[in-house]
């Protein structure tokens, strides 16, 4: 009998052990505005049922030599190098490369040759010819783009000061390009010469982001797609090797991810350091609202958000100045950057700030210093502020 | 070629060896090793048969709950494995032992292979068996461990259970307090799966998949493994033990395609009993080195480390309602995985992909063939980044047991 007390008494004390644990060993959630990934609230069933196939072909499809990797390439899925739906590290980095011609004009042809670092056995990777020139981008954030996808072409237009009319030392020019066939332009949209708005990419050269998918496959990762059926190694067209739903999905995910949200918003000095922001001007290119025009996902029609961006080229300089370039943007032309989700960085770059395109920046301060062109005067502006404004500047750039 | 050089000279010395000892009586529990463990389970003879057969099967129920959401609660059929043996003659045995996983989805023949005994030192076995690279791969029967997970180690780094079709030669010996067994083989190995997976890292684990490993060796090219077990009686046992082979395609009908790659193992196991039975230590460390093709890593890592250790301390023995010589006992185990070992080369900074958990236990064993084991398993991911860990706390409540 004694025996049988033992027992029990073991048994209680492991279920008191567990219930114990329960509430305080498992894991808790994290809060909602720590994490860059999820949808947006309010989509509906088959938005959310989309969304999570676009999810599992974005973050959980791996590609293999069986399902079309390659030959060559430069990752093995989308979120490899996108990770958490985050900025990467120059550990991912693309690198496109090229020459300018003897004119010194950029290069009209939309993405410009990739370097494929990577092969599956039986290739050889691809190598950065010595004297090519090129540059170097780090994976951006790809949260809240569907918001971006849907401020109206006039709405960029107006914000663009290509000749500095109005004195303040920020142009701002817009990316014109040719849309491949596949695409349809958006509605409203404006074209000037066969040419239509381009904004995303850092140096604005995708139309959209059904656009920036496909070539991503392609370019990336060695995907030939319905839309975009050249292998990239032998340059002959093939048979997709992706199903032209799950580029569908993958756009509809991007589409659908949610906007970054501040946190302390209501921190006095992160309130203060917004003020700054705006009174130093680095507002000019990194404006803070935006707006959406119409959207069948409802969530997303005309909606205010704060991305702090332009979505415009500007001429950063000659230190930022790689000498190599695409689209229309000249070799020192970059696009504005959104700042939304900036604090968040670190947590899918392991812990460290990679800022810039090429992610030479590693901290906020450092990627202010590095702002050169139309950005000077704002950078001195900033050189020129109290300890404190500063700090609380900082403070206000990463709640963001 | 190196390879068959090495097995033939190791088995050479040991043969010469062999001569001058003699083997002691086998059959003493204290003379088991792990190398023994296919031979040494619960088998019921057929009535006036030489065969026998037995089996085990291992479920379990576990509820997760990964940063803070919950994953469910399933059932899980982990696997149902069978064994038949027959005694041929004297000293001609064979084994097999087939394991239904996932409920059946799969199915892989474990064992199948015969062995020839000229003396308890030289042994001949040919056909599929499993690799000696660590303890547990040789040893993994559910209802031996008190726990309900395989250890991260015995399946991500060494992928148990490895075995594969070739041959080779074990012995063992026995010196006053001492048995030491050795084991050498060439089998078929791994593709190049190792890297071309759905994991997205270098896996062993994918690459021991191949359908056709029981058919041809995918690299065309044999996989040499080797252990040495040394057995203190009053003590426990030591092994080190080393596998090598190539896994890419480097030929097609006489055409050099590529480089031979070679994916090599090493790994230490160890395993105490100490204050009379009623401690038991044991655990494994294993080191893997994979010959990447230029300008896959470092998302494919050249190097992976993994370690476990078990702590089971018997608290109770004796009777529990009607059986007579249950067994409860308390432990944990902790363990460690390092897909990637390494720095990055633009950043300088740490390659992580790494998972550290910790998991206590608690079990009963109503009979030595049987126990039921309830787990907490509190598990932290990193991925290739360091970035913020996913952490994943699971209750697992499962049994075990042969039949
Ligand atoms: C090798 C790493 C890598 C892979 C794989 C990759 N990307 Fe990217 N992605 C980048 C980089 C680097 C950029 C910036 C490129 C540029 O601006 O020209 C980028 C830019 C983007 C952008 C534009 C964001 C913006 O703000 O303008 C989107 C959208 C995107 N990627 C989606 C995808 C999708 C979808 C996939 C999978 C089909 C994918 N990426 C695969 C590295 C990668
Ligand atoms: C002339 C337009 C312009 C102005 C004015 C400007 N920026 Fe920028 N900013 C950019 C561009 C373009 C980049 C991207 C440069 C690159 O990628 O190399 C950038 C990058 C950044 C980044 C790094 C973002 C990232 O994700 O890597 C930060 C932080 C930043 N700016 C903050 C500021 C602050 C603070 C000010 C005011 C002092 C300011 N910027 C003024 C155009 C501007």
């Amino acid at each position: 009998m004694n025996n049988i007390k033992i027992y029990i008494i073991i048994y209680i004390s492991f279920l008191f052990m567990i219930a114990v644990a329960c509430e305080s060993i498992l894991p808790t959630a994290i809060n909602d505005d720590e994490l860059l990934d999820g949808p947006i609230e309010g989509l509906n069933n088959e938005q959310i049922t989309q969304f999570s196939r676009g999810d599992f072909a974005f973050n959980n499809q791996i590609f293999t030599t069986e399902s079309g990797l390659g030959p060559i390439f430069v990752s093995t899925s989308c979120g490899s190098c996108h990770f958490g739906d985050g900025k990467g590290t120059p550990e991912n980095s693309i690198i496109r490369f090229g020459k300018l011609d003897s004119m010194g004009n950029p290069y009209q042809i939309l993405g410009s040759p990739q370097l494929q670092y990577r092969s599956i056995t039986g290739y050889s990777p691809e190598k950065l010819p010595i004297n090519a020139l090129f540059f170097k981008v780090v994976p951006p954030a790809i949260t809240g783009l569907g918001y971006l996808a849907l401020v109206s072409d006039s709405d960029i237009i107006s914000m663009s000061d290509p000749d500095d009319k109005d004195n303040d030392g920020i142009s701002g020019v817009v990316s014109w390009g040719v849309i491949p066939k596949y695409l349809n332009p958006n509605i409203n949209s404006i074209q000037i010469n066969g040419q239509y708005i381009f904004r995303f990419g850092k140096k604005a050269t995708s139309y959209n982001l059904f656009h920036q998918t496909v070539k991503a496959y392609n370019q990336d990762i060695g995907i030939a797609s319905q839309q975009e059926p050249i292998d990239v190694w032998s340059g002959h067209e093939i048979e997709p090797e992706i199903s032209s739903q799950t580029v569908i999905d993958v756009h509809a995910y991007l589409n659908s991810l949610k906007a970054p949200i501040q946190r302390n918003q209501s921190d006095e000095e992160i309130i203060n350091g917004k003020k700054i922001f705006v009174n130093i001007g680095c507002g000019g290119c990194h404006k803070e609202t935006l707006k959406t025009g119409y959207s069948d996902i409802e969530v997303l029609s005309n909606k205010v958000f704060h991305p702090y961006t332009d979505l415009l080229l500007h001429n950063m300089g000659s230190d930022l100045d790689d000498g190599y370039t695409e689209g229309s943007a000249k070799t020192f032309e970059w696009r504005t950057p959104a700042l939304w989700g900036l604090g968040l960085s670190p947590n899918s770059q392991g812990g460290k700030f990679y800022l810039m395109h090429d992610g030479r920046a590693n901290s906020i301060e450092e990627a202010i210093l590095m702002h050169g062109g139309e950005a000077t005067l704002r950078k001195l502006n900033f050189q020129n502020l109290p300890s404190k404004d500063k700090n609380n500047l900082l403070k206000f750039l990463n709640s963001l | 070629m190196k390879i068959y050089l090495y097995t033939i000279k190791i088995s050479l010395i040991f043969i010469f060896i062999s001569f001058d000892l003699k083997a002691l009586n086998d059959k003493d529990s204290n003379n088991i090793l792990n190398m023994d463990a296919v031979y040494n389970r619960p088998l019921i003879k057929l009535d006036n048969q030489s065969i026998a057969i037995g089996g085990y099967v291992e479920t379990n129920t576990q509820y997760s709950i990964k940063n803070g959401i919950s994953e469910g609660f399933s059932f899980q059929a982990k696997r149902l494995t069978l064994f038949f043996s027959s005694t041929i003659a004297k000293q001609l045995k064979f084994l097999s032992e087939i394991e239904f996983e996932s409920g059946g989805k799969e199915i892989n023949i474990e064992f199948a292979a015969l062995d020839l005994e000229f003396d308890p030192s030289i042994n001949l076995r040919g056909g599929i068996f499993v690799n000696p690279i660590g303890a547990f791969n040789q040893n993994h029967d559910g209802p031996k461990w008190d726990f309900i997970d395989r250890p991260l180690s015995a399946t991500k780094i060494i992928p148990s259970t490895l075995s594969n079709v070739g041959f080779g030669i074990y012995g063992k010996y026995f010196v006053s307090n001492w048995v030491l067994g050795y084991e050498t083989y060439l089998s078929n190995g791994f593709d190049d799966k190792i890297i071309y997976n759905a994991e997205n890292r270098t896996s062993l684990s994918a690459g021991k998949a191949n359908s056709f490993k029981f058919e041809e060796s995918f690299s065309g090219t044999p996989m040499f493994t080797g252990k040495i077990a040394l057995r203190n009686r009053n003590y426990g046992e030591i092994g080190i033990s080393y596998l090598k082979g190539v896994y890419n395609k480097w030929q097609n009908d006489g055409i050099i395609l590529d480089k031979k790659r070679n994916v090599s193992i090493i790994a230490l196991d160890f395993n105490t009993t100490l204050i009379e039975n009623k401690l038991n230590i044991n655990g494994e460390v294993a080191k893997v080195f994979v010959e990447l093709q230029e300008g896959i890593a470092p998302q494919f890592g050249n190097e992976q480390v993994g370690f476990y250790s078990d702590i089971i301390y018997n608290i109770y023995k004796g009777r529990v309602l009607n059986w007579e010589n249950a067994k409860i006992s308390l432990g944990f185990r902790c363990e460690f995985v390092d897909f990637n070992v390494g720095e990055f080369y633009e950043t300088k900074t740490k390659i992580f992909d790494e998972i550290w958990s910790i998991t206590p236990t608690l079990s009963f064993r109503p009979v030595g063939s049987s126990v039921i084991k309830i787990n907490y398993k509190y598990e932290i991911n990193y991925d290739i980044l360091g970035n913020l860990p996913k952490k994943i706390g699971s209750i697992q409540f499962g049994f075990s047991t042969y039949f």
